[in-house]
């Protein structure tokens, strides 16, 4: 690494481009890191979903609900192996607005709905006591975290579909638990008794909103499917089974192309940033070309200038690069920008790699043309413009 | 005075003259600044479209009951007997809602369901809005039009379709019959509503609507046209007071404009952050520019100066020409963001309802402005440094070094 100090001494020639260059690089990477995490975030739950996890919804819609006799008949069901249910509940906490926007409220069945989602990590202890606790409910860390609430916490919760038979709007809950899990998993959830919540409410007991249902055979989810709403075919109420990923994916589409909205916004990033760090660096060169030509007649060899021209485009778009990813990810980590509307926010480690690789394609592509000018270079033509 | 102004226009003459010499750094400049507001108005289009879409829905003369406590139309059950009090209270308009019938309270009390249809560009399906509606939903919704097709006969399985939802989703054009549940739907006509959100929306008889979703004899909200936006207080005040009722009464007009909250705080929450890292970006890409124009006039300003100009000529002269480059990045910005999205139509889930609304990206003059100013401020704080620098620059030293 005997050129080092030519190197370093090429960037520190014009200090105030090299930061200025460095620096756009690095908002370009934070950018990036963002996006990818938005991208995660309107797609949440598609890529993680389980394979061996089925979702009987009505057939018409899903805000539909569908009787709590179907459970038995779906157990019975040749290659399930357990069924559990939720419904929406979609109560408010505090402040109308923006009181409960972004949680997930649902009762549903403790035992069986935890065993369903064995990527919910709960301690033993709470699992019991949230089980115990009719009123009992147990919370997402996100969520917890957000309202400042700790195990035995009462927590009152309006409902607007669903009042108490005395009339009263008002549920209170017991916070028994407080669920996390790694970053893929929806820590916002707010879950508790169906029992509870069945007995008490005005009208519609005995309905459920929708069935979650583990198979043995993710090959088989197809036909798995058909076979359960074979069950309820002509029946008031008809079913729709698919996939869990199927369902997240359909959730995503309803949200429509922002995804590719996002997409068009990363290129357009891309396309500037390019323009600006190959310019800057074409520009270093054509400042250099005296020096350059008197490399070539000390006798540097044509790729000797061609790499040095290169490496130094890649050592600041490598330190830049890597600077704005590591930005980026420490700023994702510390939480969506939206105030929790976006339940799952991290930056996958895929992007991340693909962000390294970018990061390497950027200084070659910046690099390539000056790199390649500064090779091409005859040195009496060099000295003589000089 | 006189000499300064011309002072400065000759400097600024030449820097602005000089710019196609330094075309590539310049050109970068330009299309930096042009992406950054290309980019900040496309996001905030969204918004303003989604905006308009729910916000020109409702009048201020229309009245939304729904039970207390209700977040929205989704969320609300009135049964019927209560829906007959509410039709009975003042300051309801009257008026005969068909041809030669004689004239009632213009009050219409609805339903919202969900039903799933594909979407056209994905085959996907999403949560279409339905909507049953009594007669007197066509009286207190003037800027409703049919264009094409014929209303639906009340008491039959037919359907009026909102045209934002026709060109949507799929199997909605005239003549077409849809399968919901156990019943067959026939779509007798297609309508506008002057870009509301009823034209998100798939309309049918209420009554019809009740039996296939077993809904009994309820719905969700009464809408009450009044005799004049004024009536709305005493409207309100009867129905808050009757201790047979225990319902929330809204403007219209109110209710849609709150709406739509999550969607909207989820954009201005991203493209905040986006403008404001693209913007930080762009400006240092500004700053290199300008600096290297300034190098590039070291000699040239260095010779103005020993002929006697003024620094601040040098600092105007500078900074005309970053403002310049931002302005015409801006142009092309805000151009490409019009051309591109501007009545880009999309559709995309409402949180509130559940439910999709179609809506046009909408790319208005203030946004254009927004746009045009940031880059502006992006063109200042690019250009004053170097211009500092330039103002500075000792004049025998520049001479030397140029």
């Amino acid at each position: 690494m005997k050129f080092w100090p030519l190197l370093w001494s090429n960037l520190k020639r014009r200090k105030a481009r090299t930061i200025f260059t460095l620096l756009s690089i690095v908002v370009a990477f934070i950018l990036f890191a963002y996006l990818a995490a938005v991208r995660i975030a309107f797609s949440a739950g598609v890529e993680v979903a389980g394979a061996d996890r089925l979702f009987t919804t009505h057939k018409t819609s899903i805000i539909q609900p569908l009787p709590k006799s179907y459970q038995d008949q779906i157990a019975r069901t040749p290659g399930v192996v357990s069924v559990t249910h939720a419904s929406w509940f979609g109560g408010i906490y505090q402040n109308p607005n923006t009181g409960f926007q972004g949680v997930f409220q649902a009762p549903v069945e403790p035992e069986s709905y935890l065993a369903m989602y064995p990527e919910f990590k709960v301690t033993v202890a709470e699992k019991k006591a949230w089980a115990d606790d009719r009123e009992g409910v147990l919370v997402g860390e996100t969520t917890a975290r957000r309202y400042g609430w700790k195990v035995g916490d009462r927590v009152p919760v309006q409902g607007t579909i669903w009042r108490k038979k005395d009339g009263s709007k008002v549920w209170e809950f017991n916070v028994r638990g407080i669920y996390t899990g790694d970053k893929t998993v929806d820590k916002t959830q707010f879950l508790f008794h169906y029992d509870y919540f069945d007995e008490a409410r005005q009208y519609g007991q005995g309905i459920v909103g929708w069935y979650i249902v583990r198979i043995a055979d993710p090959k088989q989810a197809a036909d798995i499917g058909k076979k359960i709403d074979a069950n309820f075919a002509n029946s008031p109420a008809e079913t729709k089974t698919v996939t869990e990923k199927a369902l997240a994916q359909g959730f995503a589409d309803q949200i429509g192309n922002i995804g590719a909205i996002i997409q068009w916004i990363l290129a357009a990033v891309f396309f500037t940033l390019l323009l600006v760090t190959g310019n800057t660096i074409a520009q270093s060169v054509r400042e250099r070309t005296a020096e350059l030509a008197v490399l070539k007649t000390v006798g540097f060899s044509n790729g000797a200038v061609l790499a040095l021209v290169l490496v130094e485009a890649l050592v600041l778009t490598i330190v830049g690069g890597g600077l704005g990813l590591a930005i980026g990810a420490a700023a994702i980590a510390a939480g969506d920008p939206t105030h929790g509307f976006l339940p799952i926010f991290y930056l996958p480690s895929r992007d991340a790699i693909v962000g390294i690789l970018f990061v390497v394609l950027l200084g070659l592509v910046a690099g390539i043309l000056p790199a390649v000018q500064a090779m091409r270079l005859r040195i009496v033509d060099a000295l003589r413009r000089a | 005075m006189l000499k300064w102004l011309s002072q400065v226009f000759a400097v600024t003459g030449t820097a602005l003259r000089t710019i196609p010499q330094r075309r590539g750094p310049s050109l970068a400049t330009v299309v930096g600044i042009a992406g950054v507001v290309a980019v900040l108005i496309a996001v905030l289009s969204i918004g303003e479209g989604f905006r308009k879409t729910l916000q020109t829905a409702g009048s201020p003369q229309n009245a939304l009951v729904m039970r207390a406590g209700s977040d929205s139309e989704m969320m609300s059950v009135l049964v019927g007997d209560s829906v007959d009090i509410i039709a009975q209270a003042k300051g309801i308009a009257r008026g005969s809602v068909r041809a030669g019938e004689a004239a009632v309270p213009l009050s219409s009390a609805e339903l919202f369901v969900v039903v799933d249809c594909p979407k056209k560009t994905t085959g996907t399906p999403a949560n279409v809005p339905l909507r049953g509606v009594q007669p007197a939903a066509f009286a207190a919704r003037p800027e409703l039009k049919i264009i094409e097709g014929r209303p639906f006969e009340w008491g039959k399985n037919e359907i009026l379709v909102g045209d934002g939802a026709r060109k949507q989703f799929r199997g909605l054009d005239v003549g077409s019959q849809v399968k919901w549940g156990e019943n067959v739907w026939t779509v007798t006509g297609i309508f506008t509503a002057g870009g509301a959100v009823w034209e998100s929306e798939i309309w049918t008889d209420a009554r019809v609507l009740q039996p296939s979703y077993r809904r009994g004899n309820s719905f969700q909200t009464v809408v009450a046209r009044l005799e004049s936006p004024e009536a709305f207080d005493a409207f309100k005040d009867s129905l808050t007071k009757d201790p047979r009722l225990d319902v929330m009464v809204q403007r219209e007009s109110e209710y849609f404009g709150n709406q739509g909250r999550t969607l909207q705080a989820i954009i201005r929450g991203l493209g905040f952050i986006l403008a404001i890292l693209m913007g930080i970006g762009a400006v240092f890409g500004a700053l290199n520019t300008m600096y290297s124009a300034v190098a590039a006039r070291t000699r040239e300003v260095a010779t103005l100066r020993a002929l006697g100009f003024g620094r601040v000529a040098v600092v105007v002269s500078v900074m005309a020409e970053s403002l310049v480059l931002a302005l015409v990045g801006s142009a092309v910005g805000a151009a490409l963001a019009w051309l591109i999205f501007d009545g880009y139509r999309t559709s995309t889930l409402n949180f509130d309802t559940f439910s999709q609304v179609t809506f046009a990206f909408d790319v208005t003059p203030s946004l254009v402005v927004q746009g045009i100013v940031f880059a502006l401020v992006l063109g200042f704080v690019g250009g004053v440094f170097p211009a500092i620098r330039a103002a500075r620059l000792p004049v025998t030293a520049a001479l030397r070094e140029a």
